[in-house]
């Protein structure tokens, strides 16, 4: 055993020769990966970290359940099942494009890097909206003993606890004017809000149908820290991706990687990629599934 | 297929043929589709069992580590698959995967002090605990708890 690895070692690490039987940028690019590996998973877990030391935590059903076009419609897991769907297939086309950069095809090359960077600009799109619903939402929360409307943002979310009962009543007399006629407008579309400001707050608050509402408390601070932090930092990444394949398509445009001989650059790009599809199914996994 | 020398330094590359390469890819492509839903349904499980009112906390439990051992799977074929890690010599697997290893400490360390710094605040903060305790138990949360309670009685 030992005879045979020295036999090995010398056949590999005697020079002249790459021990690793790749290209130094290739092998440069895996070790780049590696650590941003390790920047991503520190954040994960550091997540994870405050989730345990939290004793409640809000139910990811509960926050991502809205879709495109779909109103007020509870749907968990759908929209996010679409961004995750979405690159998959972008990972999928970038294979096909280093195949034939394998293969020297320019046209084959282009027209997958195509395909590849019209995935990630719809992941981008995506994510986009995602971020605006959650941090233009109004919804309903109790806050310092008074329902006020809050989207999701860094310094607060409305994912808390449920409200019931005698608190919520409570609640719900100390609650601003404005406040009630935006709750009952949302309810009550035929009253135009101009209408119901004229009302007193005790008739308000009679319109107010309590039993259609989930009114919650503010959840944990650290949830949206958490949230836009990390898919900030994906599609950050995204985002990067989408950029160097643009320049990538460019190249082979020019024939740059033709004159060359090689397509080596289509395959770092893509390692860089992948790598951004992998991680994506880290962040599913502990944003959206657990 | 005609390959061009790439470097004197790289003495051998890939060859896969056409019909086979594409075959592999088909399969790698359902293949992680297929794990995706199935990680979905897992999802839709388990927000259905926290909606209900029966304690189911530890089926549910169960079903995250299911997922996450899914997740494990896909992340596998991606690398090995995908970014071809495992059509490369072995020396250069291993300089790859061997530091990643660190992530069995790193996760396991780390979650064990999120937990502890919980139980701890809930023994000796005895506001943290009445104000973030939940009244109607969400799942997960409350496996974690039971034994921070029988410490605050001690």
């Amino acid at each position: 055993m030992s005879t045979q690895a020295t036999v090995h070692q010398t056949k590999w690490w005697s020079g002249g020769k790459s021990p690793f039987n790749l290209e130094y940028g290739k092998v440069m690019m895996w070790y780049f990966l590696m650590s941003d590996a390790f920047t991503f998973g520190a954040f994960l877990i550091s997540y994870g970290s405050i989730r345990f030391s939290q004793n409640f935590w809000p139910d990811p059903n509960a926050v991502f359940n809205a879709f495109p076009g779909a109103g007020h419609a509870n749907l968990p897991l759908a929209f996010v099942s679409v961004m995750t769907f979405i690159l998959i297939i972008s990972s999928v086309t970038m294979v096909l494009a280093v195949h034939a950069g394998h293969k020297r095809d320019k046209k084959g090359v282009m027209k997958w890097m195509v395909w590849t960077i019209v995935g990630g600009l719809a992941f981008l799109g995506c994510q986009a909206w995602e971020w605006h619903h959650l941090i233009t939402g109004e919804l309903a929360t109790v806050v310092d003993g008074k329902i006020e409307l809050i989207g999701q943002t860094m310094r607060g979310n409305p994912w808390g606890e449920l409200v019931h009962g005698p608190e919520l009543t409570a609640a719900l007399n100390n609650t601003s004017h404005e406040t009630l006629v935006s709750l009952v407008h949302s309810q009550h579309h035929s009253n135009t809000v101009a209408e119901l400001s004229t009302l007193s707050d005790a008739q308000l608050i009679k319109l107010v149908d309590l039993t259609e509402m989930h009114i919650r408390e503010k959840g944990p601070v650290a949830f949206g820290g958490y949230f836009f932090g990390i898919t900030g930092f994906h599609g950050f990444h995204v985002f990067s991706g989408v950029i160097i394949n643009i320049v990538m398509l460019i190249m082979t445009q020019k024939n740059v990687f033709h004159n060359k001989g090689h397509y080596l650059m289509i395959e770092k790009a893509g390692l860089y990629w992948h790598f951004v599809d992998l991680v994506w199914v880290f962040v599913f996994l502990c944003f959206y599934l657990i | 297929m005609e390959h061009a020398t790439l470097s004197p330094e790289v003495t051998f590359e890939h060859h896969h043929s056409d019909a086979e390469f594409k075959k592999r890819i088909r399969k790698t492509t359902i293949l992680l589709s297929v794990i995706t839903i199935i990680e979905l349904a897992f999802g839709l499980t388990i927000y259905t069992l926290h909606k209900s009112d029966v304690n189911r906390d530890f089926l549910i439990l169960c079903f995250k580590g299911v997922v996450c051992i899914l997740t494990m799977a896909k992340a596998y074929y991606i690398v090995s698959v995908f970014m071809h890690l495992g059509d490369e010599i072995r020396n250069m697997i291993m300089t790859i995967v061997v530091p990643l290893m660190l992530f069995i400490w790193f996760i396991i360390a780390f979650i064990y002090e999120g937990n502890s710094y919980k139980n701890l605040r809930n023994k000796y903060d005895l506001h943290f605990k009445e104000t973030t305790m939940p009244q109607k138990h969400g799942a997960a949360e409350k496996l974690e708890e039971k034994p921070a309670e029988k410490s605050g009685k001690e």
